[in-house]
């Protein structure tokens, strides 16, 4: 394994890293308790997946980086997430809309991991499996019950929406790092999760009375480096302790 | 002392270590703690964790190490993640230490084996008419439900 394999780990795990980071924006802000709740718990898990793969990543590349160093020391364009994650929150909908565009992908990839040739990587993904299947189900009851709820809820499913989807497409788009990725049978192809990805979609969206959008032209660009400005203030806001205090301990 | 001795002693203080969100349980009542071995004189401990985002594992590995390391002289903890845990290796007497504690031990799996089943009863009453009041509880490991008969609402510890 070389470099394709840090760059195809990079992709899953800054994904999980910047929706987490995005998530726990929510924490003490939530309409409810129980969902200040479910969302801090969430946002921990993908943290944790998260952790894991960049400590592995940094094991694969062996340039002495730990998950810390991946985390804090890297700028927006060496980040390899896909851009529905850095997406701002929006309302509570929305950001339930984007958690569910996102767990769909994740319920699919994760327990296709868990038969990765690299067995850190597959123990990694064997508990992340089980975590995104409890999570799918969580964002999934929200956008039906947005969706199908009321007049004014259902209007802002519908931009949330419309804002979101032309950023569904990126994760399912291969290039040569994921062919080679999936030669090495690290890691499946991307394209190979998309029937069942819109399989749940489409019946979660019908359950919540949303009309499944055309294809547009799917917004790309992340699991190459080239990101949104939303990125940089996210990274801004997330790092600036570790890069203020470099080294600290407590 | 045999090696083997040893390793019991060992097994005996691990299962006086808590667990950080559940201290009514030890890690060896949750099955966190996986395997105890010599390694060339050193006392090697394998632990595992719960939840990928579980908060408490450093505090886990910490505790294990402080208490080990007041009988043996060279310890090392080593966290592993596959096999992955699963709720299922919480023992008999963990279930039971759990339920006295008026927590909802993990009930049976349900078909999708990935979703979380259901408490067989609650920790109360004893009584089975209970329902979900939310999915995510106060740690990554449970979810908050209540009894319908006692009307009482408690933790449940999610099949996982
Ligand atoms: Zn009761």
């Amino acid at each position: 394994m070389g470099d394709h394999a840090v760059e195809a780990l990079l992709r899953v795990g800054d994904s999980c890293l910047v929706l987490a980071q995005r998530l726990t924006a929510w924490c003490g802000h939530a309409p409810a308790l129980e969902e200040d709740i479910a969302l801090a718990n969430i946002a921990l898990d993908i943290l944790g997946q998260a952790r894991g793969l960049l400590t592995r990543t940094g094991e694969i590349e062996g340039a002495g980086r730990d998950e810390d160093a991946l985390a804090y020391l890297r700028d927006a364009p060496d980040y390899r997430n896909v851009l529905l994650v850095e997406q701002p929150n929006g309302d509570y909908g929305h950001t339930m809309l984007r958690q569910f565009l996102f767990d769909a992908w994740a319920v699919e990839l994760w327990p296709r991991l868990a038969s990765s040739s690299d067995p850190v990587v597959a123990g990694i993904a064997g508990k992340a499996a089980k975590e995104a299947a409890y999570h799918v189900r969580h964002s999934s009851t929200w956008v039906v019950r947005l969706g199908d709820g009321t007049e004014e809820s259902h209007h802002r499913m519908l931009a949330a929406l419309d804002m979101l989807w032309p950023y569904t497409g990126e994760a399912f788009l291969d290039d040569e790092v994921d062919v080679a990725a999936a030669e090495s049978a690290l890691m499946p192809l991307p394209s190979s999760l998309l029937p069942a990805y819109r399989h749940r979609v489409e019946a979660v969206l019908a359950d919540a009375t949303l009309p499944v959008p055309p294809d547009p032209w799917w917004q790309r660009g992340g699991r190459q480096g080239s990101h949104s400005e939303h990125l940089t203030y996210l990274l801004a806001d997330m790092q600036v302790v570790h890069r203020a205090h470099p080294g600290a301990s407590w | 002392m045999t090696a083997a001795t040893e390793i019991e002693r060992a097994w005996a203080l691990l299962a006086q270590v808590p667990d950080p969100e559940l201290p009514a349980v030890s890690v060896v009542d949750l099955g966190i703690a996986r395997d105890v071995q010599f390694d060339d004189g050193r006392l090697v401990v394998t632990i595992t964790p719960t939840y990928s985002g579980c908060p408490a594992m450093r505090e886990i590995e910490e505790d294990v190490r402080t208490l080990l390391a007041q009988r043996f002289d060279d310890v090392e903890v080593r966290t592993v993640l596959s096999p992955p845990w699963t709720t299922d290796w919480i023992t008999e007497d963990g279930r039971r230490k759990l339920a006295d504690a008026g927590i909802a031990p993990p009930g049976v799996r349900m078909l999708p084996l990935l979703m979380q089943g259901q408490p067989e009863a609650c920790p109360h009453c004893g009584s089975s008419a209970v329902e979900e009041l939310a999915g995510f509880g106060s740690t990554a490991c449970k979810a908050l439900w209540r009894c319908t008969s006692c009307r009482e609402p408690f933790d449940y510890v999610k099949a996982h």
